[in-house]
């Protein structure tokens, strides 16, 4: 579908723009670059737009953050509150506590920046977290994206860092709680633990020096290396250009949407208005952070649900559930009830989100590249083991809360600590297997709408009294798109373990090792099998006589709900 | 593993799934939900003779009749109390225990909850000069220890430290509350009259701590009631708080709200729209 | 602009790529009507939009910051006005411009799906062979695999460049030390409620009392009426310093081997913080005498020597010693004979000299 345009050097456009695009490519020298990108192609889903939820989240980060620093002090020194906030009014408390409270209390529009900072800040984080899930589930990490899914893991850890960095500030009871917490994680590590809190710290704790230095993290460093982070995730982003879901005239080798500009420039800058409007009308209606409830940080001090913000919720709830561990070899004390799950838990997970691309590349060995995203169906094993993820991070979060969920709905602390203990090893299996088990069913649905065709929820009465349900044929580009996405199972066979001479191959049991894996790996994918060609058309000539629509179908068509109702999207 | 495939789709297939289903979430409550245990406390008259007729219908077959309480062995030996004994209690904690409704208890549970009161105030006095009658105890606070508004605002100030101090750890910063071990809990603060909050400070009901009135005075107990009565009832400045039961509650509005309304804006973006036949 | 799709399938698929599907057009593409229509609508939005952010500015001098809405009937309550109607002056608008602009790009801008081929990552072998071409010319010319020692030597030197980026960070702070083995407490030392700093008669303290008490230094004022100990120094001091004096019926507690006398007539003394990282605790339940951390659920068993029995803390709460002056006042007989606090790194040896100390 071609269209044609008045030759641009004969529009309006043309000679308004030609001077100043002349004089800057005369010096920039970016024509080349900008023809190949003005016009590049986003396939449009609203599952790609998640990322793009954080990376406006991270704007309006930026620019409430830089208001912010206009007033905010992050200076320890002790003074007396004598703001408007009545309660505390003569209270002894940090220079950085009462320009929390000025901000909140006598800055006009200071308490609405504040909320819409840490309102964003929680959407930038889980709005990483989902991005990174929709990678994960679509298989949209494997080649060529590695390397940007690590990129995207490294701006997660950043992003939790930033997180945590900024909870701190405000020096009231709660997150001098969270930095009292974090000092007591910092001295479990073995050997060099106390030396580090004492370098942190700037001597013991709480001392007068952490508060200006997780500033300047937070504010500077941080920051800083987001935006090199997130400017190599988007380069990449455009080189590699957008995955994409299969479907009639969408492969493995072309990229289907619309053009930057304008359509998709317009999107997403419209998207950046949305993100921030949302965040200004929950900064209007919810209130986050109340730092004046809290009081000032006193160490003898402490409030009933004190919690890390949700993000960190997981290391809280894995050091809430840890039971004591702690030994001692020479004189050192390896506290491990802290330090393996303050900082082991955390560790771990990222860890095996990075490594998982590479290990899965090593079982399958597949060195194709990959731009069409897989239905979670499609892969039972890796959802499964995602989930299976999703499960142990859920549980461990729900031990983070623990105290409000006994308070709210009534439950005995102890019962839920003891019910996750055991829970985060049962319940990730569980989660597996019935993830896995839904997976091939749903696999196996797939393959009986192809073959048999989709229920119209027409009855037919036949002459001799019976009743039935009217099936017909999927349209061909639905057929398509649920067959196009499949691979077929692999042969998996044995290794070879002996060789010639019936002697043990070298590395045979890295081979049986690979061979177990594999197994695992494709247990879902080779136990449902898509349809072939004689399939199809056996299955074409069954429906043929019964292919009547009983409603007019359009290209969105989907199937047809329990109640008859056709349904697109 | 066959002969399950084969009968799942057995017309009582469905129920039994369910039946499974709520068999397992009911007992994952009662696995996690608080196991009742024995519990405690008081009741008692202003004419004494009044207090001791109410006290022998409504408290005695738990307190005994003479208050003395009511000793129970456990299955394991070991000593409990179906109800504690009342003497020396005071007329504090019969009015705080019949005043807010604790007393007497519907059933036995890991602790009392506060509930609409079954005595008037006049048989709830009568209540508690009987018992004051057996023993000298914690007496009502005088009036003067209750007006709360009279406070300055360095008294205010001050009644913020000694409740951030002696109180938050379990109550909340802003008195939302807290849990304690095997399904007990500190109940919430809102609401809760000046009087009864100095009484629990004074009698330490159930769980609670004695605060007695010779290490937190009279003087200072009024400067926290007076912080507890003016933080439960200041605004919400920043809009609808979830109860200031901290980042929990942050997080929740923060993925259900926020997040949610952007995944919807987001499908909104993504959807193709209406189209035409027409061209 | 558009390409011709291969309409082939890969081997193995049943079905063929039936190709992009026919342009449908949208209502606004065929009614000129519909168009004009959709233009005023988003130009609507745009012109709301700018009323809305004027209307934050008259918000923000009118408003008084202290107004509040949807106050309650009792007179309770309620939200900051200012916050309230600037949030929502500024994030209606931003929702209007948003809206209006994709508006415009869904209905109006140009609507045909565009394909554009992909290539693979990789750059061709004649690049690949080119770039190893002179990477090995920059080897060769260079030298750097047949001079080792300047290579070496060069490695070496920018290695040690990492030696002071780390050395300079040493005065970050002091070196922990024996910092962390004692407190402020000293022998005598009166043990005062925090906050007000009255010192404490144990006929003060009932059965079932709990007290949150401070060393009696934190209140003391020097000749000139200076507090001896201020700022920070407190707050170091207290994190470690803070207590909680308990009271029991004497025949509950089961005191262990040594700390018979450590307590007068059932009251003891405990640290405040909790073992495992620090938090203060001060949940105490007096009819269990357990005392609950609200951090992380650690519980300790005040009547046995503040035995862990429950959540995740590894070393009992450390007792202080109690003993009553001449005036009658609760004071602590020394410092605390184990270390307070979470664990770290070198407690055990700490704990070790502690205890050498102590005897």
């Amino acid at each position: 579908m071609s269209q044609t345009y008045t030759p641009v050097e004969q529009t309006s456009t043309g000679k308004k723009l030609a001077g100043p695009v002349g004089w800057l490519d005369d010096r920039l020298g970016l024509a080349g670059a900008g023809k190949k990108n003005l016009r590049k192609v986003f396939p449009e889903h609203w599952s790609f737009m998640l990322g793009e939820v954080a990376l406006w989240s991270f704007v309006v980060l930026l620019i409430t953050g830089v208001f912010l620093t206009l007033w905010f002090d992050p200076s320890m020194a002790e003074t007396t509150y004598t703001g408007s906030y009545r309660p505390l009014n003569g209270v002894e408390m940090s220079v950085a506590y009462a320009s929390s409270l000025d901000i909140s209390f006598d800055i006009r529009g200071g308490l609405l920046l504040r909320q819409m900072h840490h309102w964003a800040a929680h959407l930038f984080i889980a709005a990483m977290m989902v991005h990174m899930l929709r990678v994960f589930f679509t298989g949209a990490y494997r080649k060529p994206r590695e390397l940007n899914w690590l990129i995207g893991l490294g701006l997660l850890m950043l992003g939790i860092l930033a997180g945590f960095s900024g909870y701190s500030l405000p020096d009231d009871l709660l997150s001098g709680t969270g930095l009292r917490i974090a000092d007591g994680m910092i001295k479990s590590i073995p050997l060099i633990g106390t030396h580090v809190s004492f370098f942190l710290f700037g001597g013991e704790f709480p001392g007068d020096q952490i508060i200006g230095r997780l500033y300047m993290v937070h504010i500077l460093l941080i920051p800083a290396l987001l935006l090199g982070l997130i400017a190599a995730h988007m380069l990449l982003l455009v080189y590699h250009k957008h995955t994409q879901w299969p479907g009639p005239g969408r492969t493995n080798e072309n990229v289907v949407g619309y053009p930057a500009l304008p359509v998709y420039i317009a999107k997403a800058g419209g998207f950046f208005f949305i993100v921030f409007g949302v965040i200004a009308v929950m900064a209007a209606t919810f209130t986050v952070n109340g730092v004046w409830i809290y009081g000032p940080y006193n160490p003898a001090e402490v409030t009933a649900g004190s919690q890390p913000d949700w993000y960190m919720g997981f290391a809280e709830g894995a050091l809430r559930i840890f039971p004591p561990l702690e030994w001692s070899w020479f004189g050192s004390t390896w506290a491990m009830s802290v330090f393996i799950p303050g900082l082991g838990f955390l560790g771990l997970l990222f860890v095996a989100l990075g490594a998982w691309p590479f290990i899965e590349r090593a079982i399958t060995r597949d060195q194709r590249e990959h731009h069409l995203l897989e239905r979670p169906r499609n892969a039972p094993t890796r959802t499964g083991l995602g989930v299976a993820g999703m499960t142990w991070f859920g549980l461990l979060w729900i031990g983070g809360g623990n105290d409000v969920i006994a308070l709210k709905f009534g439950l005995d602390l102890n019962a839920i600590t003891w019910f996750l203990r055991v829970g985060i090893f049962v319940g990730p299996v569980v989660a597996f297997l019935i993830t896995r088990r839904i997976c091939i069913s749903l696999q196996r649905k797939d393959n009986e709408v192809l073959t048999h065709g989709y229920e119209t929820g027409v009855i037919d009465r036949s002459p001799d009294g019976g009743y039935s349900e009217r099936h017909a044929a999927m349209p061909l580009a639905k057929q398509y798109a649920l067959t196009a996405a499949k691979e077929r199972p692999k042969q998996i066979e044995a290794p070879e373990l002996v060789d010639e001479n019936g002697v043990d191959a070298p590395r045979s049991r890295r081979e049986r090792l690979r061979h177990r894996l594999r197994r695992f790996y494709y247990y879902g994918a080779a136990v449902v099998d898509k349809p072939t060609a004689e399939d199809m058309a056996h299955a074409e000539e069954h429906l043929r006589g019964s292919n009547e629509h009983p409603v007019e179908l359009g290209e969105d068509f989907q199937g047809v709900s329990e109640t008859g109702v056709p349904r697109v999207h | 593993m066959r002969t399950l495939s084969t009968r799942r789709r057995h017309p009582l297939a469905g129920l039994l799934v369910l039946a499974v289903g709520l068999l397992i979430t009911g007992g994952l409550y009662a696995a996690v939900a608080p196991k009742a245990a024995t519990a405690e406390e008081t009741a008692s008259t202003s004419d004494i003779e009044a207090g001791r007729q109410l006290f022998l219908v409504g408290c005695a077959s738990c307190h005994g009749v003479n208050a003395q309480g009511v000793v129970t062995e456990a299955a394991d030996g070991s000593a409990g109390n179906y109800g504690p004994p009342l003497i020396g209690v005071g007329a504090a904690a019969v009015d705080f225990q019949v005043g807010t409704g604790r007393m007497p208890m519907a059933q036995t549970a890991p602790q009392a909850p506060r509930k609409a009161d079954e005595y008037t105030e006049e048989e709830t006095a009568q209540l508690a000069a009987y018992i004051a009658s057996l023993a000298p105890g914690p007496q009502i606070p005088e009036e003067r220890y209750l007006d709360w508004e009279s406070v300055d605002e360095e008294g205010l100030a001050e009644g913020g430290e000694f409740f951030r101090t002696n109180c938050t750890a379990c109550h909340n910063s802003v008195g939302a509350g807290g849990a304690l071990p095997n399904g007990r809990y500190a109940p919430s603060l809102d609401g809760v009259e000046a009087k009864h909050i100095y009484e629990a400070m004074q009698t330490g009901p159930q769980q609670m701590p004695v605060f007695s009135d010779d290490v937190i005075t009279p003087e200072e107990k009024l400067k926290v009631i007076a912080y507890i009565k003016t933080i439960s009832e200041q605004p919400n400045y920043g809009g609808v708080s979830g109860g200031s039961l901290g980042p929990v509650v942050d997080g929740v509005w923060a993925w259900l709200v926020a997040l949610g309304s952007l995944v919807g804006f987001a499908i909104w973006i993504g959807w193709h729209g209406t189209r035409t036949k027409k061209r | 602009m558009t390409q011709e799709l291969e309409k082939t399938a890969p081997v193995g698929d049943p079905i063929a790529d039936p190709g992009l599907p026919e342009h449908q057009y949208r209502p606004q593409d065929v009614d000129a009507a519909q168009e004009k229509r959709t233009e005023r609508q988003i130009a609507a939005m745009f012109g709301v939009a700018t009323l809305l952010l004027l209307g934050f500015c008259v918000a923000y001098f009118t408003i008084d910051q202290d107004a509040l809405i949807f106050v309650d009937g009792a007179g309770n309550g309620g939200w900051s006005a200012m916050n309230f109607t600037l949030g929502l002056t500024l994030g209606a608008a931003l929702l209007l411009i948003g809206t209006g602009i994709i508006q415009w790009a869904k209905k109006l801008m140009g609507d045909h799906e565009i394909i554009e081929m992909r290539h693979p990552a990789r750059s061709s072998d004649d690049d690949r062979t080119a770039v190893m071409a002179d990477i090995n010319a920059g080897i060769e010319e260079s030298g750097i695999g047949r001079r080792p020692l300047i290579r070496n030597s060069l490695l070496g030197a920018l290695g040690a460049m990492g030696l002071p980026a780390i050395v300079m960070l040493r005065d970050l702070g002091p070196l922990p030390g024996d910092k962390l083995m004692h407190t402020v407490w000293q022998p005598g030392m009166r043990v005062v409620n925090d906050v007000s700093g009255q010192p404490i008669r144990p006929s003060d303290i009932e059965v079932g009392q709990l007290v949150n008490g401070q060393p009696a230094i934190f209140y003391e004022t020097d000749d000139e009426g200076h507090p001896v100990m201020h700022g920070h120094d407190v707050l170091n001091a207290k994190a470690k310093a803070a207590v909680i004096l308990v009271r029991m019926r004497p025949e509950d507690i089961t005191p262990a081997e040594g700390r018979e006398n450590w307590g007068i007539d059932g009251i003891l003394c405990y640290s405040k913080i909790c073992t495992h990282v620090g938090c203060p605790i001060s949940l105490w339940e007096q009819q269990t005498h357990h005392l609950l951390c609200p951090c992380h659920q650690s519980t300790f068993d005040l009547a046995d020597n503040g035995k862990v029995i429950f959540g995740p803390a590894f070393r009992p709460l450390p007792q202080l010693p109690l003993a009553v002056d001449e005036e009658g006042y609760l004071v602590a007989v020394s410092d605390f004979p184990e270390i307070v606090g979470p664990s770290y790194s070198f407690l055990d040896r700490d704990q070790k000299k502690l205890d050498e100390e102590m005897a």
